[in-house]
C-alpha cells in the first residue's frame, strides 16, 4: 500500500493512501475534536466539529471526510477554526434542552466535554426551548430528544454494526429528528434487537438505560473495537 | 471601593434558583473569613436593604424568572462595577427555565390546583406577588454581564480561584468552568 507524506501543525506525517486527515492526525497525537465521529463506523461529517484549514482550499474541510494527499498542508487549531468550533458548540447547546445539571451523562457527556475544553462559559445564542419528546417505551432504553445533537452514531451503529437499521433520520432544518422504523415508538419497533449499541455509542444523554438518574450512566464504546476487528482481522482483541 | 475602609465591596443577589450556589459559596469554609479581610460585604439575600447598594463585584445566582428579578437586576447592574453569572441559573437558565418548555397557565395550574391539596387556586397578591415572566431568561440575555461561572452549583473551590483572580487584577481562568 501506498504512503502519502503531509504537513499537519507544522510537522510532517505520513499516512496510508486512503486515510482521512482526520485518522493520520489522530494517529499522531492531534486530537482533533469531534462528535459525530467514532471509530469502527462510517464517517458522514455531521457535526462540524473536525473542519480543518488546507492550504490552497478556500473553504474549511471536515478531515474526517477528507482524504490526505501527497504533499498536503493542514491546519487544525488556528484562531479562525476555534472561534467557529466555539460557536458550533454553542449553537448545539442553543438548539435545544440541554439542561446538564438533571442530565444522566452529566459529567460523562461528550458535548459537555467539549463546552469546557473550548471555554464555552455561557452561550451567545438565544436558547431555542423546543418542545420535544422523551420515549421510554422500550422495555430497557429511553430516548431523550432534548438531549439529541443528530451526530447520528445510533443510525450507524445499528446499521453498519448491528445490522438492523433500527434508527434513522425524520424531517429537515430544525424539525430534523431521529426515528425508530417509520415513526413508531422505540418500544413497539419491529426491527430492534434490544442490542443496545445505540445507547453506547450516543455522546450525549440522548440514549440512556432505564433505571439511571442524574449524572449514573456511564457509557462504554470500547465494545466496538472488538467488533470491527472481529470482523476485519478474525480475532476477538481490542 | 469602601469608603470607610478602602476594600472592594462584594455583594451577592439570588433571583430565581435553589440558593445551592449560596451555600456552596458557603463552602469557601475557613477561607470566608480571609475573603472578609480582603471585602466589604454589602449585600446578600439575607441582608435587609431598602436600596441595591453600590458593589464592585457582584455574584447574581438564579435566572430572571419574574417582574421583581427583572426590576432588580437592573438596579443592580447599574449599581455593580463587575457583574458576574454565578451558576448554571444564571448562565444557562438551567432547571428554572426548564418550565419555559410548557405555557405559563399550564405551569401554574400544575403547581396550585393539581398538585395543591390546602389551598387549591392560583394566589393572586393584589398586586404584592411578582408576575412571572412569559419566558425564563439568563441574565445576560436582560443585562451586560462581565463574567460568567457556570456549574450546578460551581465548586467553592472554583468560586475561590475565581474571586481571587478578580480581587488580585487578574483575568479569571475559564479553563476548569463547566456546566453541570
Amino acid at each position: 500500500m501506498s504512503v502519502k507524506t503531509l504537513e499537519i501543525d507544522g510537522r510532517m506525517l505520513t499516512g496510508r493512501t486512503g486515510e482521512t486527515v482526520f485518522a493520520v492526525a489522530w494517529d499522531h497525537g492531534i486530537q482533533i475534536p469531534r462528535l459525530c465521529h467514532v471509530g469502527g463506523l462510517s464517517d458522514v461529517g455531521a457535526c462540524r466539529l473536525c473542519l480543518v484549514e488546507i492550504e490552497g482550499r478556500k473553504r474549511l474541510q471536515a478531515s474526517c471526510l477528507t482524504l490526505i494527499e501527497e504533499g498536503m498542508v493542514v491546519k487544525t487549531a488556528t484562531p479562525k477554526l476555534k472561534s467557529h468550533r466555539k460557536l458550533i458548540v454553542e449553537l448545539l447547546l442553543a438548539e435545544r434542552n440541554h439542561v446538564c445539571s438533571v442530565c444522566v451523562m452529566n459529567g460523562e457527556c461528550e458535548l459537555q466535554d467539549l463546552a469546557a475544553s473550548h471555554g464555552v462559559d455561557h452561550v451567545r445564542l438565544r436558547y431555542q426551548f423546543p418542545s420535544l419528546p422523551v420515549d421510554t417505551s422500550h422495555e430497557r432504553f429511553g430516548i431523550d430528544h432534548n438531549r439529541c445533537i443528530l451526530c447520528t452514531r445510533c443510525v450507524r451503529v445499528c446499521d453498519e454494526v448491528e445490522g438492523a437499521h433500527t434508527w434513522d433520520v425524520c424531517g429537515r432544518g430544525t424539525a430534523s429528528h431521529i426515528i425508530s422504523d417509520l415513526g413508531e415508538p422505540w418500544g413497539e419497533s419491529d426491527t430492534c434487537t434490544s442490542c443496545g449499541k445505540c445507547v453506547q455509542v450516543c455522546p450525549t444523554g440522548a440514549l440512556f438505560s432505564k433505571g439511571k438518574t442524574v449524572a449514573e450512566m456511564r457509557k462504554d464504546r470500547g465494545f466496538l473495537k472488538y467488533i470491527v476487528t472481529a470482523r476485519e482481522k478474525k480475532q476477538w482483541i481490542g | 471601593m469602601d469608603r470607610v475602609t478602602g476594600k472592594p465591596r462584594l455583594a451577592t443577589v439570588w433571583l430565581g434558583g435553589c440558593s445551592g450556589c449560596h451555600m456552596s459559596f458557603l463552602d469557601l469554609d475557613e477561607r470566608l473569613i480571609d475573603l472578609a479581610g480582603r471585602v466589604e460585604f454589602c449585600a446578600s439575600p439575607l441582608t435587609d436593604y431598602k436600596d441595591f447598594p453600590e458593589a464592585d463585584i457582584t455574584l447574581v445566582e438564579g435566572a430572571v424568572a419574574n417582574t421583581d428579578h427583572l426590576s432588580h437586576i437592573r438596579t443592580v447592574r447599574e449599581r455593580t462595577r463587575t457583574l458576574i453569572s454565578f451558576g448554571d441559573c444564571a448562565v444557562t437558565g438551567n432547571v428554572t427555565a426548564l418550565r419555559n418548555l410548557f405555557k405559563i397557565e399550564d405551569v401554574l395550574d400544575r403547581a396550585y390546583r393539581e398538585n395543591s391539596t390546602v389551598v387549591i387556586g392560583i394566589p393572586c397578591g393584589n398586586g404584592v406577588l411578582p408576575r412571572l415572566l412569559a419566558r425564563v431568561r439568563p441574565v445576560h440575555e436582560v443585562v451586560k454581564v462581565d463574567h460568567y461561572l457556570p456549574g450546578c452549583p460551581p465548586s467553592a473551590d472554583t468560586i475561590h480561584a475565581f474571586l481571587m483572580d478578580l480581587l488580585d487584577g487578574r483575568a479569571p481562568s475559564t479553563s476548569e468552568l463547566r456546566f453541570g
